[in-house]
């Protein structure tokens, strides 16, 4: 396991080898992670994959089979939800539409037995912190969901939490809203310093927000590791195919490189690569030394915008590749994949 | 517009008049005749409207000693110890119902429906047989326990589907936020189930107060509810009392379904029997 980025210490946040089954149906296989102090680690993977559940084994939703949760050196594995310390902001934002914004922000102090003046104190901080100033007063129905979002948050850290957990936060909001928001979210956990677990299936919003992304399928950690090791140094084509990488071709190494078709002698291996990291030339074209050159045919082109993403047909596969050059439908290309765009698997058995 | 194309419209609006004035007939017609005869102070057969109109049967029913104010706070006694003893299982049933995953919770809906399925006579029959031995005939307390056992399925109902309407989510959220199980029930669930508890609630009383046929076997002779006065007047030929009794029925029940209105709300109704 590679260290946390931001490293103050030990693990603030550890799951050591939790389990969780629904009857017989084992939704989360021993998953160990660990975040420091003040560090955000992204859960990474499709609907199903277990990310939520394990989030929810943090909250106190869901008690594992097996396995401990262990925060700031307290084990609290079996502790019910609201003596955990643990603030959770939910994908449908959760807000109680009988009490105001206000209301809804103080509730985790109101809970813990705060005096007023101090819970209004702090529901003011928090209205300034969110650039919510002067809707304390408003009904939740009253609310953009931008708007939600912050007071979700807002009533998440007002109890100064042990950990913050974000259950798609941005999944129920407009595509611009969310990139305003991520980064916003990101300064603002920055600035507060919070321990946060945020999941998402969005690797956009896991690469740009997170220290370390924890890439999950089925239930078990694919790959734990910073967003720059996740996305270009993939340990599974799995997380590959995941991280955008989802172009996947057999090869075999002879002399220099790795080379297409993959006949003769030589190591077999499957390569993945990425379609803007790879380019279209004329057959014939000289591949130089280490690139990879496929040879086939266009039979599908999609316009992006600033380029062209053209699905290519060769030997049996197929796979997509970007170039600004408008090409015909059914002409002959080669594709050119330079050495450091592979990302090399061993061949299934 | 044309001429002709006005002339639909004409129609059109005739022929909706027609049906709206029809079925208002339909449903104030026997009203009117209430009214009619809750101010008659005379009123024989070959005429069509009283004779003389007047409030002599008003005072003699709001006399302080007379048997219909009498029955009247009965009723509204008997109906409001229906409605607490229907909430007191109602709430906790219907919140089990709503968030429990009973693996009959299907079947336990339809039990509590089973005494609607059943016609009424023979059960009641035999409640008041078993009433008569262990001596809760002629009691409150045996005519709020029949009333009760009716209100219940409409009561559980309304109530799971008002539990059910309560988003599992926000009870997370206040657990999550350092609420015990019971303050969180107390600051979120219970608050936004009210309104549909509330309608459950009035349900009850309505039903309660409009009972018939349970508070006369088992009620009779020593408890009169105000249905109960109302048959005996009209039984006895006192069409006046009757209907004034009538009336004094129909206004809760108005003043109330108003309110229902309010209280039950689209996301409510999507959940009954869910």
């Amino acid at each position: 396991m590679s260290p946390p980025s931001q490293a103050t210490g030990s693990p603030y946040l550890h799951a050591d080898a939790v389990s969780v089954s629904y009857g017989a149906t084992r939704v989360l296989d021993r998953v160990s992670l660990t975040v420091a102090r003040g560090e955000l680690v992204a859960l990474l993977g499709s609907s199903g994959c277990g990310k939520t559940t394990l989030l929810r084994a943090i909250a106190g939703f869901v008690t594992p089979t097996e396995g401990r949760i262990v925060v700031d050196g307290r084990d609290i594995t079996r502790l019910p939800p609201e003596a955990r310390g643990t603030a959770m902001m939910f994908q449908s934002y959760a807000l109680w539409p009988h009490m105001n914004v206000a209301a809804n922000i103080g509730y985790g102090l109101r809970m813990r037995g705060r005096p007023r003046d101090e819970i209004a104190k702090r529901v003011g901080e928090m209205l300034r912190l969110l650039q919510l100033d002067g809707y304390g007063e408003r009904s939740i129905a009253a609310l953009s969901g931008g708007q939600k979002q912050r007071v979700a948050l807002g009533r998440a850290l007002a109890v100064d939490p042990s950990v913050l957990l974000l259950d798609e936060p941005m999944s129920n909001l407009d595509y611009r809203v969310r990139l305003e928001l991520r980064h916003e979210l990101r300064a603002l956990q920055q600035r507060v310093g919070i321990t946060a677990v945020y999941v998402t299936h969005d690797r956009e919003e896991a690469l740009t927000l997170a220290d370390r992304i924890a890439v999950i399928d089925a239930g078990r950690i694919a790959q734990l590791g910073t967003p720059d090791e996740v996305f270009h140094r993939p340990v599974s084509p799995f997380v590959a195919g995941f991280m955008g990488a989802d172009n996947a071709i057999d090869v075999v190494h002879a002399g220099d490189g790795w080379s297409w078709p993959a006949g003769g002698a030589g190591t077999r291996a499957r390569a993945h690569f990425r379609a803007d990291r790879a380019r279209l030339a004329p057959p014939g074209t000289d591949a130089g030394r280490g690139t990879l050159a496929i040879d086939g045919a266009v039979v599908q082109r999609v316009y992006l915008g600033t380029q062209y993403r053209y699905r290519v047909h060769a030997g049996a596969d197929d796979f997509w590749v970007d170039d600004p050059e408008r090409r015909d439908e059914g002409a002959a290309v080669r594709v050119l994949v330079p050495p450091d765009a592979l990302l090399v698997f061993p061949a299934a058995a | 517009m044309t001429g002709s194309l006005a002339g639909v419209r004409w129609g059109d609006t005739l022929a909706r008049v027609v049906v709206i004035l029809l079925l208002a007939f339909a449903i104030f017609g026997p009203l009117a005749n209430l009214v009619l005869w809750a101010f008659a102070e005379r009123w024989y057969f070959p005429h069509k409207l009283p004779q003389e109109f007047g409030l002599t049967f008003w005072a003699r029913v709001f006399a302080p000693r007379g048997s219909a104010l009498a029955s009247l706070w009965t009723s509204v006694g008997i109906a409001c110890l229906t409605v607490l003893s229907t909430l007191a299982v109602a709430v906790p049933a219907g919140y089990a119902l709503a968030r429990l995953r009973l693996p009959a919770r299907t079947l336990i809906l339809l039990v509590f429906l089973l005494p609607q399925a059943v016609p009424n006579l023979p059960v009641y029959v035999n409640i008041a047989r078993v009433f008569y031995e262990i001596r809760l005939n002629g009691t409150i307390t045996g005519v709020v326990l029949v009333h009760a056992a009716h209100g219940l399925v409409l009561a559980v109902w309304i109530a799971s589907a008002a539990f059910a309407s309560v988003d599992a989510s926000l009870e997370e959220a206040a657990r999550n936020m350092g609420a015990s199980a019971w303050r969180c029930w107390t600051t979120v669930t219970l608050p936004l189930a009210l309104p549909g508890l509330i309608a459950s609630a009035i349900f009850v009383f309505l039903e309660s107060l409009d009972e018939f046929t349970g508070t006369y076997f088992v009620g009779v002779p020593d408890v009169t509810t105000l249905p109960l006065l109302m048959f005996n007047a009209s039984m006895g030929g006192n069409y006046q009392i009757a209907s004034i009794t009538a009336i004094l029925l129909l206004l809760p029940s108005i003043a109330f379904m108003l309110a229902v209105e309010r209280f039950l709300k689209a996301d409510v109704l999507a959940m009954i029997g869910r």
